[in-house]
């Protein structure tokens, strides 16, 4: 069975069908990317894997159990992490707290435990600095740890927030542009990092990505969204030859 | 008869709230900042009248025009000396700021005026009209103040909508870099909408003193408090908005005073606003703000 | 070793503020064992715990939270009507002046904490502005309806009416406990300096430890970025409803030493309104938003400065009011913040700038 299945997936703004008859599976351990021209609606489809929108039609699978239409903090918790085209950290906190908050549902204590900072406090919160550190060295982050996550430079900024939603224990993580605004050197890094996430973590990863190097680099499997509807699907040298996937990007 | 009534002073009250809700709406929009001194404004126009008409003994319209005046130019200076610094730093330092100059201006009349209420003569001079055999009696400060609201509406909708510089307002509430890009001096825009606001509120002020003629230094702080509410109800930052919003408040208000509790009052018509922000949480025409992910 | 320097960073900023409380205590009481204390500043000192109080617990929504609450004085005027009705009802029942004051207290913080839950729920589904306003209609809706409340008791128990008195129908011996817009009087004066100052304590203590936990990571996400925050499992609701509170609760226990220190209790525009909800809201803000130790400095230094400047008479709301714009463009002056930074390194200023940016930006 495939870690997740999605079924016919649809979705109507008004008088916009932003999304239609959207199939897709992904295996365990995959690394699959979703490729598409700028409004094809690939970050629509992330919405609703994750819950911020809910679907209009189909059916979302994970791990057989059916997802769609659920509130994003429960997909969340039944696996589902993601991260954001525009970077989303909590700006105002460490970089540790950043992943310490991802830890939340993990390692868990009752506020009337923290604020009477019972021996259970000290004790979690050991385990979750000690968790929070050795995801942040994953990153190369461990030594930024005290620093305001707003004044982390930008491409540290996006592996944090990849650092922060693996922090969730995912099954399935899901990376919007991760290489959006790097250069091509920060890119290649991005790159042994998020095979390197793969391997350590065992993790099954669904990624956006405009960059063509990233995406013939590391994904196995792509689906091509052009209108809302799938173009091609597939292995990804197979998909990048079809001619349709190359006019849709580079026009008659 | 007695519905009428209510409901024709209530829209009375209501049209001020409305003038005072626009130059809090109209700020709003355009500065981002919510000007907890507006209010006060309507107090400093009102003494201006006081100070020309009665003590000085001049013509009451030389008092208003004075006052119109003499607002606006303190409207403009208020924002230059106390809000632009400000422009980058958080809105709620802006809104302490605001809280400043409403001290500022407050404890400034109270110690030249002292901290008595003084008895304000009404600058209107229409006779009082008799409906159905004196039924329904309509004070000539009623009548006028819905004359002069809608006056004032009027004009401000096709200022804003129809002419140039009313359109580089709209332009610079909606996105601040592009008007500037687009050659709109934001600056002035800034200072025209704080003009316009404070002729507004010391209209606002010459109209409210003179249906209710107590005039002290914290005249203007409840009706200013009354007025954001207002254009909060009508959903903040829309014109027409504060219109309804503050129409609405003023009949709500009269209506709860007379059927149900004067001391109430108050009250209901903050549990009212509760309520449309809860079904409606941007007020009634507030554009629903959906951020994107 | 960074993260232990994290861990102490923490720690070392709210010893800071505990020794700051401890040393003012100590001061305090030497100056009253040695009589250097002028009549006026020991009028404050009750005052200036509640002040303090009420500064702390606004912070936890306003910097920890990050919502724009100008309503916080009406959780301290339930508190306050709540706990004077017990305590004058309760006068003689009691005898124990300090189990009928614990009691008071824990009854008017309860009652207010059930207040912000109430308040809580509106708050869920509106941000910003309308927010503001809703928090500020609450407040005075509170005050306009306490001003209307009559409530006595006799031998068949308690009578409530917002008419009158003589609506209560109460028998001979029946005795009025809140006299519409006359209030409560004849409530005991059982605050003292060393009760404010404990609960002060406590507050800063439950405080604290509430940032510097897994509950105050959560709030402080919510505050940084919402949708962020849904993304990793945080559940909104439920972290703004204990913030609600938890502030509110606070709130109310001050409300409780504020009517305890006068003999009779009144519900006034100054007292209740949103002016009081906005004069704690600048504590909070001058402080440097989302810091507690800032909330408590503000808070004494804004109290006491009116009753320093008392000889200054007619002047003193003026000067105030200068003071507090000049404060707010001095912290915004860029070039200012420039010279600041060069020449600290205190953590107390890194507070304060970080609790500057409380913008929509960190949300586009």
């Amino acid at each position: 069975m495939a870690l997740l299945e999605v079924k016919n997936l649809g979705i109507q703004f008004g008088g916009l069908r932003a999304v239609d008859e959207f199939n897709l599976q992904i295996e365990k351990g995959a690394l699959y990317g979703l490729i598409g021209p700028n409004g094809a609606g690939k970050t629509t489809v992330f919405n609703m894997l994750t819950g911020v929108y809910k679907p209009t039609d189909g059916d979302i699978l994970l791990d057989g159990k059916s997802i769609a239409g659920k509130h994003q903090i429960d997909i969340n918790k039944m696996g589902i992490a993601r991260t954001f085209q525009n970077i989303r950290l909590f700006r105002q906190m460490s970089v540790l707290d950043n992943v310490k908050v991802g830890l939340h549902n993990q390692i868990r204590y009752s506020t009337i435990e923290g604020i009477l900072k019972l021996p259970s406090y000290f004790k979690k919160e050991k385990l979750m600095n000690e968790k929070a550190m050795s995801l942040l060295k994953v990153f190369d982050l461990q030594d930024e740890a005290d620093v305001l996550a707003a004044n982390l430079p930008y491409g540290k900024q996006r592996k944090l927030e990849i650092a922060r939603a693996l922090a969730t224990n995912p099954k399935l993580l899901l990376l919007d542009e991760p290489a959006a605004g790097m250069n091509p050197n920060e890119t290649a890094e991005l790159m042994e990092t998020i095979r390197y996430v793969r391997k350590e973590f065992d993790m099954t990863i669904l990624l956006i990505e405009h960059d063509m190097r990233l995406v013939s680099g590391i994904c196995e499997e792509l689906t091509v969204l052009n209108f809302g509807k799938v173009l091609a699907q597939g292995k990804t040298s197979e998909v990048l030859q079809n001619p349709e996937v190359i006019t849709a990007y580079l026009g008659e | 008869m007695d519905f009428l009534s209510y409901l024709v002073s209530g829209i009375s009250l209501g049209s001020v709230y409305a003038l005072i809700a626009l130059g809090y709406t109209m700020v709003y929009g355009i500065a981002k900042m919510l000007n907890f001194a507006h209010g006060d404004v309507i107090m400093l126009g009102a003494f201006v009248i006081y100070t020309i008409s009665t003590t000085l003994g001049l013509p009451a319209i030389v008092g208003v025009l004075a006052s119109i005046v003499i607002c606006t130019i303190f409207g403009i200076v208020i924002e230059k000396v106390a809000y632009k610094p400000l422009r980058k730093a958080s809105s709620l330092a802006v809104l302490i700021t605001a809280i400043g100059v409403s001290y500022l201006l407050q404890n400034a009349a109270l110690l030249i005026f002292g901290s008595d209420t003084k008895s304000f003569t009404s600058v209107v001079t229409l006779p009082t009209l008799k409906l159905f055999d004196g039924q329904l009696i309509i004070s000539g400060e009623t009548i006028a103040t819905i004359l002069v609201s809608v006056v004032i509406m009027v004009a401000l909708t096709l200022f804003i909508n129809k002419t140039k510089p009313g359109k580089a307002m709209l332009a610079v509430s909606e996105d601040k870099g592009a008007a500037q890009l687009m050659g709109i001096n934001v600056n002035r825009t800034i200072s025209l909408t704080f003009a316009i606001g404070s002729a507004l509120a010391a209209v606002a002020g010459a109209l409210l003193c003179s249906a209710y003629p107590a005039l002290s230094p914290t005249t203007g702080a409840m009706p200013g408090i009354k007025a954001f509410t207002a254009a909060v109800f009508g959903g903040i930052g829309s014109i027409p908005g504060a219109m309804i919003g503050g129409i609405l408040l003023g009949v709500i208000e009269n209506l709860s005073k007379g059927y149900i509790s004067s001391q109430l009052s108050d009250a209901i018509v903050f549990v009212v606003l509760i309520i449309v922000l809860l079904v409606k949480p941007t007020g009634i025409l507030g554009k629903k703000i959906r951020e994107k992910v | 070793m960074k993260k232990k320097r994290a861990l102490k960073q923490t720690t070392k900023s709210n010893l800071i503020t505990y020794a700051m409380l401890a040393g003012a205590f100590v001061l305090v009481e030497i100056l009253l064992s040695t009589g250097n204390i002028s009549y006026m500043f020991k009028g404050l000192l009750v005052p200036l715990c509640y002040y303090s109080i009420l500064a702390v617990s606004l912070n936890l929504v306003v910097g920890i939270l990050g919502d724009l609450s100008l309503g916080h004085a009406g959780f301290m005027c339930v508190g306050a009507y709540v706990s004077a009705s017990f305590s004058v009802m309760f006068q003689d029942a009691i005898p124990q002046d300090w189990l009928r004051f614990l009691i008071a207290l824990l009854l008017g913080g309860l009652v207010a904490g059930l207040f912000g839950l109430l308040i809580g729920i509106p708050v869920l589904r509106l941000n910003g502005d309308y927010l503001a306003i809703v928090t500020l209609a609450f407040g005075e809706i509170i005050k306009n309806i306490v001003n209307l409340l009559y409530v006595g008791i006799d031998e068949n128990g308690l009578h409530v009416s917002m008419e009158s008195s003589a609506a209560l129908n109460m028998t001979e011996n029946g005795r009025m406990i809140i006299k519409g817009a006359l209030g409560i009087t004849g409530t005991p004066n059982d605050s003292t300096f060393l009760i404010g100052f404990v609960l002060l304590l406590i507050t800063v203590f439950v405080s604290l430890n509430l940032i510097n936990s897994r509950t105050g990571r959560a709030v402080m996400s919510i505050r940084d970025n919402r949708i962020a925050a849904e993304s990793i499992g945080i559940n909104i609701t439920h972290y703004k409803l204990i913030v609600f509170a938890v502030s509110a609760f606070f709130a109310g226990i001050a409300g409780v030493l504020y009517a305890h220190n006068l003999s009779s209790l009144t519900a006034t525009t100054k007292n209740f309104g949103y002016n009081m909800s906005i004069m704690i809201l600048v504590f909070v803000v001058l402080g440097g938003i989302g810091s507690t130790r800032g909330s408590i400095i503000a808070a004494v230094i804004l109290t006491a400065l009116p009753e320093v400047l008392r000889e200054l008479n007619d002047y003193r709301m003026l000067i105030y009011a200068v003071v507090l714009i000049l404060l707010m463009l001095a912290n915004n002056n860029e070039k200012l913040n420039h010279f600041k930074e060069k020449i600290s390194i205190s953590n107390f200023l890194r507070n304060r700038k970080n609790g500057n940016t409380l913008d929509k930006e960190a949300n586009s």
